[in-house]
Parts: C-alpha cells; sequence; structure tokens
C-alpha cells in the first residue's frame, strides 16, 4: 500500500464528515462537488474537504480504495455515503440528517465550520493555507 | 451516444422496470441515467450506484462519459 494511500485512508478514518473534491470547500472546480457541498450545507453539517486535482494520484487511491469511480465522494464516519446524487437526495429526504446523527451524534452539526486538508505534502495532514 | 448507454444499461438490467438515458447538454458527454429495478430492493443507494457504474465501465474509462447523474429506485 502506498503512503498516499494511507494518508487517505487516515484522512476518511480521522474526519467526522470528509468530501473528496474538485476544488476547495471556498472554491469547487466542478458542478457536482459543488452539490455535494451545497447538501453538506443545507443539513447545516460541519465538514472537511481534500482536492483531488492537487495530484491525479489522489483520485486513483482514493478509488481503489473507496471502489467508486467518480468525484466527489463524501465519507461519514468512515463510510462512504456517496457521490453528489446520493448525497443530495439524501438531504431532500431527511436521510442525511439520520445518516450523520446516527453515526457522528450531536457533534456534526457544526454549520460553517469548513476546512480545506491536503493528503500529498509529507507525513500527516496539512490544513490549507487561508483553507 | 444515448443509444449506447441504454443498451448497455438494459443488458446489465435486463428486468428493469424503466431504463432512461438523458443527454443533458445535448453535447453526448453529460448524462443523467434512471434505472428502475426491483432488485435493488435490498441495497443501499451506493451499492445500487455502484451496479450502474459498473454497466457503464466502458464509456467512463474510455473519456466518452465526462459527467454523469445517475438516480436508481427499487420497485414499491
Amino acid at each position: 500500500m502506498s503512503d498516499l494511500r494511507d494518508r487517505i485512508k487516515d484522512t476518511i478514518e480521522q474526519e467526522p464528515v470528509v468530501a473528496f473534491i474538485k476544488g476547495t470547500h471556498e472554491q469547487a472546480y466542478c458542478g457536482n462537488s459543488d452539490r455535494a457541498l451545497q447538501a453538506l450545507r443545507s443539513v447545516g453539517a460541519g465538514f472537511t474537504t481534500v482536492d483531488v486535482l492537487l495530484d491525479p494520484r489522489i483520485r486513483e487511491e482514493l478509488s481503489a480504495l473507496s471502489d467508486w469511480p467518480t468525484i466527489p465522494q463524501v465519507f461519514v464516519a468512515g463510510e462512504l455515503v456517496g457521490g453528489a446524487d446520493i448525497v443530495q437526495e439524501l438531504a431532500v429526504t431527511g436521510q442525511l440528517e439520520a445518516t450523520l446523527h446516527e453515526k457522528l451524534g450531536e457533534s456534526w452539526r457544526r454549520p460553517g465550520d469548513e476546512r480545506t486538508v491536503s493528503v500529498t505534502d509529507g507525513p500527516g495532514l496539512r490544513v490549507v493555507p487561508g483553507g | 451516444m444515448s443509444e449506447r448507454l441504454e443498451g448497455l444499461l438494459r443488458v446489465a438490467f435486463p428486468k428493469a422496470r424503466e431504463v432512461a438515458v438523458v443527454d443533458r447538454t445535448g453535447g453526448g458527454d453529460h448524462f443523467h441515467v434512471t434505472v428502475v429495478d426491483g432488485s435493488f430492493g435490498g441495497l443501499s443507494l451506493v451499492d445500487q450506484h455502484r451496479l450502474v457504474y459498473d454497466a457503464l465501465a466502458e464509456p467512463l474509462g474510455d473519456g466518452t462519459i465526462h459527467e454523469l447523474r445517475i438516480t436508481t429506485r427499487g420497485e414499491a
């Protein structure tokens, strides 16, 4: 297993809610990535994002880990919840809040608590400046 | 191109009650596919979508599909 894959795996397991997207929480560069973030915001969830555009290997390793071919990918408590379509559908039907509550208790409700981390620079996580 | 995707989905889901492919932009690379199939009943949405991705692995892999939206439902 590569170091990069380990860091992706650690991020998925350690972050309560993490979205692998094209871009950052401040600027998503893809309509689907933006839809996923808007769905999380619509229920008041805090979240961490990882920008897969920083290195094409991130997407390769992520998809190998998750068995999911497209971006975005949203994980809650280490488990893949879905891409943009599923997360949006779950948000509309109320099931996203139920899933977050079931997996994270009350701690998920952190509106505006958003940040972007990198998985490519050295060991551990690095918070992107300004992010 | 929509016909090709619909054909792949029909082969993968021969008992589907509904298979629909919409070319969202008319450009032949942004699609919204809908599959309604009773066999989805016990599966999570993630696993339902994985089956659709598997059915469309070829056009996803060769770059034919730039963007794919998926709607799946088990029959009531």
